[in-house]
């Protein structure tokens, strides 16, 4: 619509007309910066999306062989403690030795902690620096209860997670009174407070720095000794596969698409008379319940506590690795939670190694600090790789299927506004459809 | 009395400590909605800085402790420039990504400081005035935490006359109270970023110096360890804010040491219930914008 | 002004599109402000008349041509399209209440010789409270620090967005006498709810519908079409103009998407 101003008087009239026509047929009335949807305004996130192209035969085809693979990993990784296979480079040994499977139990571990991680940041927005304190509460609550109570190892993680439900609710409801940075810091500071506690050792409790060593009295007899990793090994694997199936279950419930819509838009969330804060709490303490698990299994594997467990560095390992991976992806929190605890196992013996030792003091010194590397690579991640690895496959993927069909048959023209343009918001959050839906039908 | 007397004066040096760390974390987060989590190792660079300077020279005399301050400062601004210049510029406005940037560097700095130092504390020497003591109201307070809360308070004076009395300190005020605006009168407000940054950077070196005298060592972790409980007053005194940093800095060192005294080592427990209590009674801080 | 300039209009806009959060409050604007003179930019409440002016000077993400003087500007930086000759009075004037009357008037000082002088003629009262906290001010005293920030330089154009919210009537025709008296010498795009300043002001008149242009053309006879006004303000222009703040709550039964369809 042009604008000379001598012309327009008959431009504005044509203008006046037809806006005269439509307005009976539209009464939404769209312009109080709401954001309907039936509106002018569209969501770059949603006009970024990719058209529902319909039921595409050689998509499903492909999502079958995708199941069909993803079946036959699986299949694979319950055998694994039964094959002798080798990845020189990655892994220490064949796998049915104990380190290797010590290593791999430890990659389900953490993979299954990033992906509660996951809920916290990629499903509500929360930035939380105290995600260690539920973790160490497993560890450290099972290890002193098994310490000091004659029960069997079931009711001493019952009790554990009583301990746990309690504390996630009284750090929960204090920390969501503030949001976002202060949030953060909020949180760390109560993981602080718990780190300190296991630190002071009080009444010689927690062991202090030396940490505690399983009393393995009262634990069945398959989850006890080195023969018997295996059998440790299946039980992370089983927590993984548990953890992955409850985070999917929540993120598709009603809280789930709540939380991503509080993470979206706070504001109309409580314009609509829903309630943000509970459930923002509901997703920390399911988070918390759940990593706490996954920390008494971490307890059953390294059998016994440090107080590495508890520290703010596991919180911000668990972050990277959520990054990593690629926020608001839970495949990229399984990833990621993967790569760094490979890396960093590859990088420590690394740094041990004789070529490294060999090395000018200027390559040697950064070379042998696994952290340095990995801060690095994170430092990289962030700026040049927003959504993580995640993120990059599926740019990737987008990539070579565009060139497959460069005819492109989406005319809506907005591949300038692409796939990695999802709002101002990089670190990933993607498909706002969900919580839009919920949204209105609340409206 | 004297026992009194002697917490106050160490919650007074610590408080003093907290403050040259919090100071920076305030007007940055004020500033730039930056929380930087870089900001203990800019202390740590700046501790062992002038713990190399005392090496170098030989000596422990008072020149040697001051010039050691200088470079303490002088490493901490330059670290904490080049943070802001090349890291935090290019993510202009993500405050998440930033975030994620200056922890990124914080696990990477401290592992070089592991691989260049080593992880052990190594003791460090002042003049040897710091080690007596003097006697006030009956307690025999050690001398280096004098230096300690003197130091703290010209940087305050030194802070609030830059904010109060130049352009870029107006700049800087205008802009943790509304940052687009200032951009909007045709002023760059990326320098002030960079400025603010150098003075935090700075101010965390300094703070680094008086932290190996006060403990009498430097260790890769020194300043991680101070940075959790400057988050804390930076919170309680609410973000950006100079003066609110200041008092809870002094608040929550007192505290804690009294706390570790009466209440059997409980200092960083009641610490963290003071900060549930502010959040509960008053979630902005003490001197934070009420919104 | 010369007949030249009159000619060539100081600002053109062309495919403006701005999004705020992922949500698109600016679509395809185009116009053109003349270079002499007050244009008013009007449309209902939330239509996008402030994300506009905003998207003009970059303080939120656009795409599209915005020329000033003939120059492209749209890739600079905010400051640097201010330091180029743009005087901005915001929304809710946005003063910086914890800076003295007198330091928010150094702040926006960026000519070699900033003409004091003539503020403190303008505005005698912001001279006797020049060591007063401006969020302490009034209103109208707010508005007119706000006023004086622009008008301390020189400019190409002002823009000034709703500089009678909210305002007395006795200040609102101060606010309107002051900006008479800028557009002397200064073209002026104006955003405006109070259509009786607008009559009273404004030559040109843009009207934007659901982030989109819909009528461009004399302020004047847009203003007299009372069947015009009431449909694209909502309001009848007839009416008690003044300062009737109810025109804010009038209904919204129609949507500008249709002029665009």
């Amino acid at each position: 619509m042009t604008t000379d101003t001598d012309a327009a008087d008959t431009n504005g009239t044509a203008a006046a007309g037809t806006d005269s026509n439509s307005t009976a047929a539209s009464t939404t009335a769209a312009d109080g910066g709401s954001g309907n949807p039936a509106g002018p305004r569209r969501t770059a996130a949603a006009a970024g999306s990719t058209p529902p192209a319909g039921p595409h035969p050689r998509l499903t085809r492909r999502t079958a062989a995708g199941a069909a693979a993803g079946l036959a990993g699986f299949v694979l990784l319950i055998l694994l403690p039964l094959l002798n296979l080798s990845l020189p480079g990655v892994l220490p040994g064949p796998t049915y030795t104990p380190g290797s499977l010590q290593l791999l139990a430890m990659c389900m571990l953490m993979a299954a902690a990033a992906l509660t991680y996951h809920l916290l940041l990629g499903v509500a927005g929360l930035l939380s620096f105290g995600h260690a304190l539920y973790f160490g509460a497993g560890v450290y609550g099972l290890a002193i209860i098994l310490q000091n109570l004659d029960i069997p190892l079931l009711p001493a993680m019952g009790l554990t997670l009583l301990v746990v439900i309690v504390l996630a609710h009284v750090v929960g409801s204090i920390s969501l009174r503030v949001s976002g940075i202060p949030f953060a810091m909020v949180t760390l500071a109560f993981a602080q407070a718990g780190s300190v506690i296991v630190g002071r050792n009080p009444d010689g409790t927690t062991g202090g720095d030396e940490g505690l060593t399983l009393r393995t009295d009262n634990l069945p007899d398959f989850l006890v000794g080195v023969v018997n990793t295996r059998n440790l090994y299946w039980l992370a694997l089983a927590v993984l596969v548990v953890v992955f199936v409850v985070v999917t279950w929540v993120e598709s419930s009603r809280a789930g698409h709540l939380a991503a819509a509080v993470r979206e838009n706070e504001l109309r969330v409580r314009v609509l008379g829903l309630q943000p804060y509970l459930v923002k709490l509901l997703i920390f303490v399911v988070s918390a319940v759940l990593v706490s698990i996954i920390g008494m299994v971490f307890l059953l594997l390294q059998s016994g506590a440090v107080p590495r467990a508890i520290s703010a560095d596991l919180t911000i390992t668990l972050l990277v690795m959520v990054v990593l991976g690629g926020v608001g992806s839970r495949w990229g929190a399984v990833i990621g939670g993967i790569f760094y605890t490979i890396l960093d196992q590859r990088l420590t013996t690394l740094a041990n190694s004789d070529a490294i030792d060999a090395l000018p003091d200027i390559l040697r010194i950064p070379l042998s600090e696994p952290l340095f590397i990995l801060g690095t690579l994170f430092i990289l991640v962030v700026l040049f790789l927003p959504g993580g690895l995640t993120g990059a496959a599926k740019r990737l993927a987008q990539r070579r299927n565009r060139r497959g069909r460069s005819t492109g048959h989406d005319g809506t023209g907005n591949d300038s506004t692409g796939p990695d343009r999802t709002g101002p918001d990089r670190t990933g959050h993607e498909s706002t459809a969900t919580s839009r839906e919920i949204l209105e039908e609340s409206a | 009395m004297s026992t009194v007397v002697l917490l106050l004066f160490t919650g007074l040096g610590l408080g003093a400590l907290y403050f040259l760390v919090a100071a920076g974390l305030s007007l940055i987060y004020g500033l730039m909605g930056v929380l930087n989590f870089a900001h203990g190792a800019f202390l740590t660079l700046g501790a062992f800085a002038g713990w190399e300077v005392a090496r170098r020279a030989g000596s422990d005399d008072w020149w040697t402790f001051l010039l050691s301050l200088l470079v303490g400062a002088a490493a901490g601004a330059a670290f904490a420039a080049f943070t802001e210049f090349v890291l935090i510029r290019r993510l202009y406005q993500r405050h998440i990504e930033q975030l994620l940037i200056t922890l990124g560097l914080s696990l990477a700095a401290v592992a070089l400081f592991d691989g260049i130092w080593g992880t052990d504390p190594v003791f460090i020497q002042g003049p040897a005035w710091f080690k007596d003591t003097t006697e006030i109201l009956g307690a025999r307070v050690p001398n280096d935490r004098f230096v300690c809360i003197i130091a703290a308070v010209l940087v305050l004076l030194a802070m609030v006359f830059f904010l109060k009395n130049t352009r870029y300190g107006m700049i800087i005020r205008a802009g943790v109270e509304n940052r687009s605006m200032v951009t909007a009168l045709g002023i760059d407000v990326r320098k002030a970023f960079t400025l603010v940054f150098t003075i935090g950077g700075a101010a965390a070196g300094l703070g680094g110096v008086l932290a190996s005298h006060y403990f009498g060592y430097v260790s890769p972790m020194l300043g991680g360890s101070l940075l959790i409980f400057a988050f804390i007053v930076t919170v309680i005194g609410g973000l950006g804010s100079l003066t609110g940093a200041a008092i809870a800095a002094v608040a929550v060192a007192v505290l804690q040491q009294f706390a570790n005294f009466y209440l059997g080592g409980t200092g960083d427990f009641v610490v963290v219930l003071a900060l549930a209590l502010v959040l509960l009674f008053r979630p902005s801080g003490l001197l934070g914008r009420t919104s | 002004m010369t007949a030249a300039a009159d000619a060539r209009p100081i600002l053109r806009i062309e495919g403006l599109n701005a999004h705020i959060a992922g949500q698109q409050v600016v679509e395809d604007v185009t116009f053109t402000v003349p270079a002499t003179g007050i244009t008013a930019l009007l449309g209902r409440n939330g239509v996008g008349k402030t994300s506009t002016i905003k998207a003009i000077i970059g303080l939120i993400d656009r795409t599209g041509t915005v020329e000033l003087g003939g120059v492209r500007i749209e890739k600079e930086p905010t400051f640097k399209i201010i330091r180029s000759g743009v005087g901005y009075v915001p929304e809710d004037r946005e003063v910086f209440s914890k800076l003295t009357v007198a330091e928010n008037l150094r702040l926006a000082e960026r000519d070699d010789a900033p003409r004091r002088q003539l503020v403190e003629e303008l505005f005698p009262d912001l001279l006797a409270r020049s060591a007063q906290m401006a969020g302490t001010l009034s209103g109208g005293q707010q508005q007119m620090v706000s006023l004086a920030r622009a008008l301390l330089n020189t400019n190409k154009i002002l823009l000034v967005d709703e500089p009678t919210k909210g305002l007395a009537p006795k200040i609102v025709a101060e606010v309107a006498e002051t900006l008479a008296e800028a557009a002397k010498t200064v073209p002026i795009l104006l955003v405006e709810q109070n259509l009786h300043v607008v009559r009273q002001l404004a030559e040109g008149a843009v009207v934007l519908s659901g982030g989109r242009v819909v009528h461009t053309g004399s302020a004047l006879k847009f203003l007299d079409d009372a069947e015009l006004t009431q449909r694209l303000l909502g309001v009848s222009a007839e009416g008690p103009a003044g300062d009737s703040p109810a025109r804010d709550n009038t209904a919204r039964e129609t949507s500008g998407k249709g002029a665009a369809l």
